[in-house]
């Protein structure tokens, strides 16, 4: 399913009887436990980790794009950590509790970058993970359950839907970049359940004993094989993010785990322009909707322009043009060319200063 | 060099320390041998049923020593009203379909060639939880031409699950168990086991979206005490429907359930429920979602009496009420399809050697009607065998009628304690008093009846003319009750226009399990209450006519009249009115052919 680096070589160990010992050990790593304990013991994790999920109703519902997903509840007074996507595009989301009960959930906070988002919820004494005690880390072979709201098959009260399997790797999805679209640029889970189902992101990977390992990503697809990759995030790499936010001091670094203090680049938004939802990998960037009072709004950019270029330059996708306007600077002026009823318009804007 | 000295090192360490040798440890490899003879303990009652010509299949499981087996109606439906099964025994046995259940997506097939059929434990499903270790056996894929059944092994993911009718079809899948253990198609049909081999789930359905029709970590099976409701009705032969209740149901935001809409001719409305009316619980269970009351609704057959406790104000109340039919016959047998048929897409397009009928996308559906097998290049399927023909007998509204008149035949066998009414088919008098003081006298002939009720006098005629009325009036028809009491027993079930076999339910919807018979005539109906554990005639309810409360009858002991058993009390209820007892003191029974009053 996806690539593995430094697979254990058995082939190598040279003795018969060695390899014997070897294997046993394996065993006996793998297997210490009785399954009848493990049964009693899944059984008591998933009550205590089930109370502790929700599930998001947000934005979506297009095509064959899902408008939900899941998420955990990591503190009494209702921050919710989830997985950064569409579902939050409206910065409003119906969160709905383990007991059945429906709020509305706030985006306090995201980092794209690591597909993190934080929301906010009005509620007390909700049952929590507790960042500072219950996160841990764990080797390939370890067997964990996985707990999402994939394919919304619970709704309400009911629970959220629970897989077991064993982890397969930890590793750096490599070819993130060209086959993986994938934002995390740190090591992952590889799971053998099919976990990264639709509406599975946001959803948690624990250990059999309870232990809060990562936060399961987005589906994601090898465009080149075809093939589906289960992953999931680590939560260590997650957790001062989540924290900061929630504490509202966190500012978003360019690349959050390699140059956490780098500048903050320009977005649509900055100009006044909600884009669709990025779904496919060459989405056209057609305005969703213009903010008003905005730039764009001066400017005479309407919703369902298609932008084509910017300072000459052809916008291919929704995420070509976050890249394009994240290499402009402050109070340099800018040419966007739109199509609007088939025909070409030019329009000058002032890039405006980035918002904090 | 260093390193494989270490390796060595810590091995030597570990084996000394662990009480086991450098094999597996004991509890796993006791663990696995448990898992290997459940498996070999119930691999043999696991069937893998093919069409007749080997285009199409599915999986089953036997559940009687005498050949009776699940699976999915999409499994059957597919395959024809006659099919191949294969055990593991390596034997391919003949098979006929029994009763379809196409809206809770089960069947029960009969197969011959045994009395003594290895077969499953039905265990109960209402005790399965989340993290259960399950088997799953089958047919995936259509691998086992050896009849050796696939197993998978995984979890319970979920219970109590809703899966909504996918568009164009009336599958539903209601209270079903979720599993991460693989289903795939193929599987359909076949049986999930718990840790113990017992039957708890048929597998049928699962969540495939966008990665082709294969497991997607998400599979459904049908509970098997839903089932367990449904058996004796899948029995009677026929195509069998699930039920409403007449009100529609909302949830609002703090997961209270109230009654949305309300049909007014509904038996839950003339007990009194009303629109937002709050659902508090339903059949016995506690109700805080629309997905739960649905879950509820749809484990029980057409016809069943459930309790209902909702709240109004401050204000509690239980009622019961009887569910009305879900569907139309046509919408059941597929005759009136809805909506588009939906296209296949793309990638999901099943691949040439795969069944045509595996589970289905419970989001969006992309083979919900039923297919017939694929004849391109294929002979037709060959005919079924001579000697299996008699066991499956056409008729509207039956998968095969053939096994309802067993069940008739059974069933009926229980009026022989009346003793032989053959010669009473002539008028009949009944005298006796209702209570203490009101005495009464009916009369009841092929024409028409009388009642004399202390001074007043009622009257029934029986005609094609005459339309049948609630005589007396609050009992909701007691005169023309009686005339079909003395139609089944004098001239038996030709005397009606249309006779069958039910299935079962609890009595009164919690007594005792009850065998039932319908006599329909003149656009009413009896249902007749046979216990199932003596066979005894209990009582019956007499229906006017849809949509109409019931005139129930309920015996109380049975006395002698010159050779012939009969009720000594007729219990009477309709509606919310109290009970009256009609207790017989004499019968006359006429000659035949003096039919005058």
């Amino acid at each position: 399913m996806t690539r593995q680096s430094r697979s254990p070589k058995l082939i190598s160990i040279p003795r018969c009887s060695t390899r014997r010992l070897f294997l046993g050990m394996v065993c006996l790593a793998l297997y210490n436990i009785p399954d009848g304990a493990f049964a009693q013991s899944t059984r008591d994790t998933i009550a205590a980790v089930t109370p502790r999920m929700v599930k998001i109703f947000g934005a979506g519902g297009l095509q064959r794009l899902q408008g939900y997903c899941s998420g955990f509840v990591v503190s009494p007074n209702g921050h919710i950590v989830t997985v950064w996507s569409h579902v939050l595009d409206q910065g409003e989301v119906t969160v709905v509790l383990d007991s059945g009960r429906k709020l509305k959930g706030k985006v306090i906070g995201a980092e794209p970058q690591l597909d993190l988002a934080v929301l906010k919820v009005e509620a007390e004494d909700l049952p929590c993970f507790d960042l500072d005690t219950q996160i841990g880390t764990a080797a390939p072979g370890t067997r964990v359950l996985a707990f999402s709201n994939m394919f919304k098959v619970a709704a309400g009260n009911e629970p959220v839907t629970v897989l077991h399997g064993v982890i397969a790797a930890r590793t750096k999805l490599e070819g993130r970049r060209g086959a993986f679209d994938i934002a995390f640029p740190g090591a992952v889970y590889v799971v053998d359940a099919i976990t990264n189902n639709s509406g599975a992101g946001g959803g948690v990977l624990v250990t059999r004993d309870g232990r809060l390992l990562a936060m399961i990503g987005k589906e994601l697809r090898n465009a080149q094989s075809n093939t589906w990759t289960n992953y999931a995030m680590p939560l260590p790499d997650l957790k001062t993010p989540i924290q900061d936010i929630i504490a509202g001091k966190y500012t978003p670094p360019v690349n959050p785990l390699e140059t956490p203090d780098g500048p903050r680049r320009h977005k649509p938004l900055d100009f006044g322009l909600v884009m669709i939802p990025n779904v496919v990998p060459r989405t056209p960037a057609y305005v969703e909707d213009v903010v008003q009072g905005s730039a764009a709004a001066g400017a005479g950019i309407k919703t369902d322009d298609l932008v084509l270029f910017v300072n000459n330059e052809l916008i291919q996708s929704c995420r070509h043009l976050n890249e394009v306007l994240g290499k402009l600077e402050d109070g340099t002026a800018v040419d966007i060319v739109i199509r609007r009823d088939g025909k070409l318009q030019t329009i000058k804007l002032a890039v405006p200063k980035k918002a904090e | 060099m260093t390193l494989l000295c270490r390796c060595v090192w810590t091995a030597c360490c570990l084996v000394v320390l662990t009480p086991c040798s450098w094999g597996a440890d004991p509890v796993v490899v006791s663990a696995q041998q448990q898992r290997v003879a459940v498996i070999e303990k119930v691999a043999p009652s696991v069937v893998a049923i093919f069409a007749p010509g080997g285009a199409g299949g599915g999986s089953g499981v036997l559940i009687s020593a005498d050949g009776f087996a699940l699976s999915n109606f999409h499994v059957t439906d597919g395959v024809g009203d006659f099919m191949k099964c294969g055990l593991n025994d390596g034997v391919l046995y003949d098979a006929v379909i029994v009763g379809v259940d196409p809206s809770g997506d089960v069947a029960l097939i009969k197969m011959f060639g045994r009395e003594d059929f290895p077969h499953a434990k039905l265990g109960d499903s209402d005790l399965v939880q989340s993290g259960d270790w399950t088997f799953v056996m089958g047919n995936p894929f259509l691998l086992a031409t050896d009849f050796q059944p696939t197993v998978t092994y995984g979890i319970v993911s979920g219970v109590h699950r809703y899966q909504y009718p996918a568009a164009g079809n009336i599958l539903e899948y209601t209270d079903c168990i979720q599993v991460d253990t693989s289903i795939n198609p193929g599987n359909s049909g076949g049986p999930l086991f718990n840790a113990d081999g017992d039957l708890i789930g048929i597998n049928g359905r699962g969540s495939f979206e966008k990665r082709g029709r294969v497991n997607s970590g998400a599979g459904y099976a049908i509970s098997i005490n839903q089932i367990k409701h449904f058996l004796d009705h899948l029995k009677s032969g026929r195509i069998v429907d699930h039920a409403t209740l007449g009100a529609t149901v909302a949830t609002d935001d703090e997961g209270n359930v109230t009654v949305k809409d309300i049909l007014e001719d509904s038996e839950a409305y003339y007990r009194g429920l009303r629109h937002d009316d709050e659902i508090v619980s339903f059949g016995g269970r506690s109700i805080g979602s629309t997905n739960q009351f649905k879950n509820v609704l749809g484990i029980y057959p057409k016809g069943w009496k459930l309790p209902i406790v909702y709240r109004r104000k401050t204000e509690q109340t239980e009622i019961w009420v009887r569910l009305r039919g879900l569907h139309l016959l046509s919408e059941l047998t597929g005759e009136k399809k809805q909506g588009p048929e939906p296209q296949p897409k793309p990638d999901e397009k099943p691949r040439k050697d795969e069944p045509k009928d595996g589970p289905k996308d419970s989001q969006q559906p992309k083979d919900g009607k039923p297919q017939p097998p694929p004849m391109r290049g294929h002979a037709a399927p060959p005919p079924p065998p001579e000697h299996l023909k008699k066991f499956h007998v056409k008729k509207t509204g039956y998968a095969n009628f053939y096994f309802n008149q067993l069940e008739q035949d059974r069933v009926l066998k229980g009026l022989a304690t009346w003793g032989s009414y053959e010669e009473a088919r002539g008028r009949w008098k009944l005298t006796g008093k209702i209570g203490e003081a009101t005495k009464f006298e009916a009369t009841l002939a092929d024409s028409g009846a009388g009642l004399f009720l202390g001074k007043e006098a009622f009257l029934q005629e029986f005609s094609d003319l005459v339309e049948l009325r609630d005589e007396p009036p609050g009992t909701g028809g007691l005169l023309t009750a009686w005339h079909h009491l003395r139609l089944l027993l004098s001239k038996g079930p030709k005397s009606f226009t249309d006779f069958y076999y039910l299935g079962s339910e609890p009595f009164d919807g919690q007594g005792e399990t009850v065998d039932v018979l319908v006599g329909a005539l003149a656009g009413a109906e009896s249902h007749w209450y046979f216990s199932r554990q003596t066979g005894v005639l209990l009582g019956y309810d007499f229906i006017r006519a849809d949509n109409q409360d019931r005139c129930e009858l309920r015996f109380q002991g049975m006395q002698d009249f010159s050779g012939k058993k009969f009720p000594k009390v007729f219990q009477i209820r309709h509606a919310d009115k109290s009970p009256a007892l009609y207790q017989i003191e004499a019968i006359d029974f006429a000659a035949p052919g003096n039919d005058t009053k």
